[in-house]
């Protein structure tokens, strides 16, 4: 999990290229929407352009508390694109302010069940990630808190921001932040790196100016204090 | 069997979509098509202006939609051509008048005595593009072979796919051949690197545009221009037929081509 287990009353994860955001349906409101103010707050680049699905559970929101959550994260460049409850009064409040609801109660009771029966060992499945099999074009933004693997191009304009690896089957030439959790030994690889801007934790490189002689694989990471490119061949 | 809609778009302004719509739509008629030409950018009308029509406006597309006008009343008919009509945009309202339920509608009608019908989209991503993506069966995006051009066309198109009516097809306007070949502009292939998408027309920059759209008369009437030859050359590729790319290299004057001849190139 991107955020380390710091509390429970806030938990984020990657979902269909946006984030999950559950927060404690017990919990005071006041410091709930506090914590998550700060917790936003101190990784900007990373949360910026998010679409986020907020899970409430029980708890009923009226009209005016999700209306200050939802301009909290709009504030910060990010968008409330659906919101999951279980309370009729929450999904009202929702659908008075034009965000798409779900019933929290149908989301949960499928998938949870299949989760448990597969306990995940990282050493024999590996970690998990996304994939894309599309072209990203300008204007898009792709986050996760695991890897993402593009199967097309990453355009100008285009954003991957991953808490893990990216790499992309095709050419990167969009903006590329991995390990955007503040993992150091994220790699970035792609068939033409040529990425508008490259982010690897908290280290930053640009492209060279001008057109590459030469195209191939090439891989990014950390060594030392600075990201290096390597070619594959 | 109705007509088919194409929606000629491109997100960035200024790069040629209502000259490319109003040549399109004089080409097709020349190939002997029904055609309609839509100016979708309520506001800020000019395909009427381009294609000359601008004193017969009566009419326009507000006027249809809000029911006062018939259709066919609103439609202008071309001063040369007796099967290629105008639909002008409402000049005093804004983009909010017209839904994409209503464009779907009113060329659902043109359909049934149309071959083609042309929407000529405004700039930008907002409603008017909205309205003018709805009923497209395919959608042309108009670009210039520079960077922000190109960016934008890029975001068009990946909004164009996530309506499912993508992914389109290109038309690059004013290639200008001797800036590419120092270096200085975007090449098509360079864009086409960048777009991935089939590359339907390209239009070599051309003064005689300028001087067509300001006179009324589309460049395609013109017989000397080449960006009016390309047009002719994208109609025919829009009606299936399989067109070479004209060469556009070979504009060198008398006086060039006779010092390549001395020089023995």
């Amino acid at each position: 999990m991107l955020s380390g287990m710091q509390d429970e009353l806030i938990a984020i994860k990657g979902h269909n290229g946006g984030l999950l955001i559950s927060l404690s349906a017990t919990e005071n409101w006041q410091s709930v929407t506090d914590q998550l103010a700060a917790r936003i707050d101190e990784r900007v680049e990373f949360y910026s352009g998010a679409n986020i699905t907020v899970e409430l559970g029980e708890r009923p929101v009226p009209k005016y508390e999700l209306s200050s959550l939802k301009a909290l994260l709009e504030r910060r460049g990010l968008t409330l694109s659906s919101v999951r409850s279980k309370s009729d009064t929450t999904r009202k409040s929702a659908e008075s302010l034009a965000v798409p609801t779900m019933n929290q109660a149908a989301v949960e009771n499928v998938p949870q069940a299949a989760l448990e029966t597969a306990p995940v060992n990282p050493e024999e499945t590996g970690t998990h990630g996304v994939l894309f099999r599309r072209t990203l074009r300008s204007g898009r933004t792709i986050h996760s808190d695991g890897h993402v693997v593009v199967f097309g191009d990453v355009n100008p304009g285009a954003k991957v921001i991953a808490a893990g690896d990216i790499v992309v089957w095709g050419k990167l030439r969009g903006y590329a932040h991995a390990g955007a959790g503040g993992d150091q030994s994220a790699i970035v690889c792609a068939l033409e790196m040529s990425p508008s801007r490259l982010r690897i934790a908290d280290f930053v490189a640009t492209s060279p100016p001008g057109k590459r002689k030469k195209i191939m694989p090439e891989i990014a990471l950390v060594r030392g204090d600075q990201i290096i490119v390597e070619a594959r061949d | 069997m109705g007509g088919k809609v194409v929606t000629i778009s491109s997100g960035k302004g200024g790069v040629g979509k209502t000259t490319a719509t109003a040549n399109l739509g004089i080409s097709l008629a020349s190939l002997g098509k029904r055609v309609v030409v839509i100016d979708a950018d309520i506001g800020l009308r000019n395909l009427d202006v381009i294609m000359g029509l601008e004193n017969r406006i009566v009419y326009d597309l507000v006027d249809i939609v809000e029911g006062r006008s018939k259709l066919r009343q609103a439609m202008i008919k071309h001063k040369k051509f007796a099967d290629l009509f105008l639909i002008p945009a409402a000049q005093t309202r804004d983009k909010m008048a017209v839904s994409p339920e209503d464009m779907v509608k009113l060329t659902d009608e043109l359909r049934q005595d149309f071959d083609y019908i042309l929407i000529d989209s405004p700039a930008g991503i907002e409603r008017g593009f909205r309205n003018a993506l709805e009923p497209a069966d395919e959608v042309l995006i108009v670009t210039n072979p520079e960077v922000s051009a190109v960016r934008d066309a890029d975001r068009i198109i990946g909004l164009i796919e996530a309506a499912d009516k993508g992914p389109g097809k290109l038309i690059i306007n004013r290639l200008k051949t001797n800036l590419v070949k120092k270096g200085e502009m975007l090449s098509s292939e360079d864009v086409f690197d960048i777009l991935g998408l089939t590359i339907i027309g390209i239009i070599p920059e051309d003064e005689l545009v300028l001087s067509a759209s300001n006179s009324g008369i589309p460049v395609t009437l013109n017989l000397q221009s080449k960006a009016g030859m390309a047009f002719n050359n994208v109609a025919r590729r829009v009606i299936g037929e399989d067109v070479p790319f004209m060469n556009l290299d070979e504009n060198r004057g008398i006086f060039q081509r006779l010092v390549r001849l001395l020089d023995g190139r």
